[in-house]
């Protein structure tokens, strides 16, 4: 698979936050629109990784978590994640990234701190898994930017969909 | 038509399928991925090779109805709509595609397999 520099990755993304944050002058617009830009990556990104991993079905939620750490992760930063903090009935978990690419070279000043720097992730991963049709939803819940020591990602399983006729008799 | 065909042949092969404990109504929805799927069907004519991925991108090739089993072949195409269609900034996912680079790329695949 052919890769990029990572330090050029790195400030590119870095820029276009910048730019982000002076286009739409509010930090919790910023990361809605982050959210969306990855949204956007996430549902072309999704036939990607499923060409190139030749992963097939997964058989449950916590199989899918587990390939987006190990898999994903690896495949598309060039990282990978630990899943823990599973809840009771598998439906939600997080994803710990100890070493996140994104954020070398970062720090986020005081004003910004409502800043979700990296939010484009969870975009990212809400709209691939969407295209699997399992929906969930994605937020930060810890970030090295934040001062926390590592960080967090968590994931929450709303609903599988089942395949249907999308077609009634009559048509 | 294709589409209804493969459908049914889905539900088909699943409800068939002598593996599971509980069969399902045949019909029912299915979660994508589940259960089995048919690879290909062969007549006296052609042969016809499925493959439809998690995301529901389906490729599909028909054959001489010698041919043997292309489920690699059908990959590799995958990876080319990959490449050329998910990846061209100017397509709408989900939009019909007509794509010169990927036309291209393709017909040189299928010739390189001599089919």
């Amino acid at each position: 698979m052919d890769a990029i520099n990572a330090e050029i990755f790195t400030l590119t993304y870095g820029s276009m936050v910048r730019q982000l944050i002076a286009d739409l002058e509010d930090v919790n617009e910023v990361n809605k629109q982050l959210d969306t830009m990855g949204y956007n990556i996430g549902i072309r990104l999704i036939d990607e990784f499923l060409a190139k991993s030749k992963t097939g079905k997964c058989i449950d939620f916590r199989d899918t978590a587990d390939k987006i750490a190990k898999v994903g992760f690896k495949m598309f930063l060039n990282t990978s994640a630990a899943v823990a903090n599973w809840n009771a009935d598998s439906t939600e978990c997080s994803l710990i990234l100890e070493d996140n690419p994104l954020t070398d070279f970062v720090e986020l000043p005081e004003n910004y701190a409502g800043l979700s720097y990296c939010n484009v992730l969870c975009g990212v991963i809400r709209g691939a898994l969407e295209m699997v049709n399992i929906n969930v939803s994605c937020s930060f819940v810890k970030d090295v930017l934040r001062g926390d020591d590592v960080s967090e990602l968590r994931l929450k399983l709303l609903s599988q969909m089942h395949e249907t006729y999308p077609y009634k008799d009559d048509d | 038509m294709m589409f209804g065909l493969f459908f049914s042949l889905k539900t088909f092969a699943a409800a068939m399928d002598p593996r599971t404990d509980t069969k399902s109504q045949l019909g029912a929805p299915l979660r994508i991925g589940e259960s089995c799927t048919f690879r290909s069907f062969r007549t006296n004519n052609y042969k016809l090779h499925f493959l439809e991925s998690p995301s529901g991108i389906k490729i599909v090739l028909n054959t001489d109805p010698n041919a043997g089993d292309l489920r690699d072949n059908l990959s590799y195409i995958y990876g080319l709509y990959v490449e050329y269609v998910m990846k061209n900034p100017l397509y709408t996912p989900g939009e019909p595609f007509k794509c010169e680079l990927f036309l291209r790329n393709l017909f040189q695949f299928v010739k390189t397999i001599g089919l």
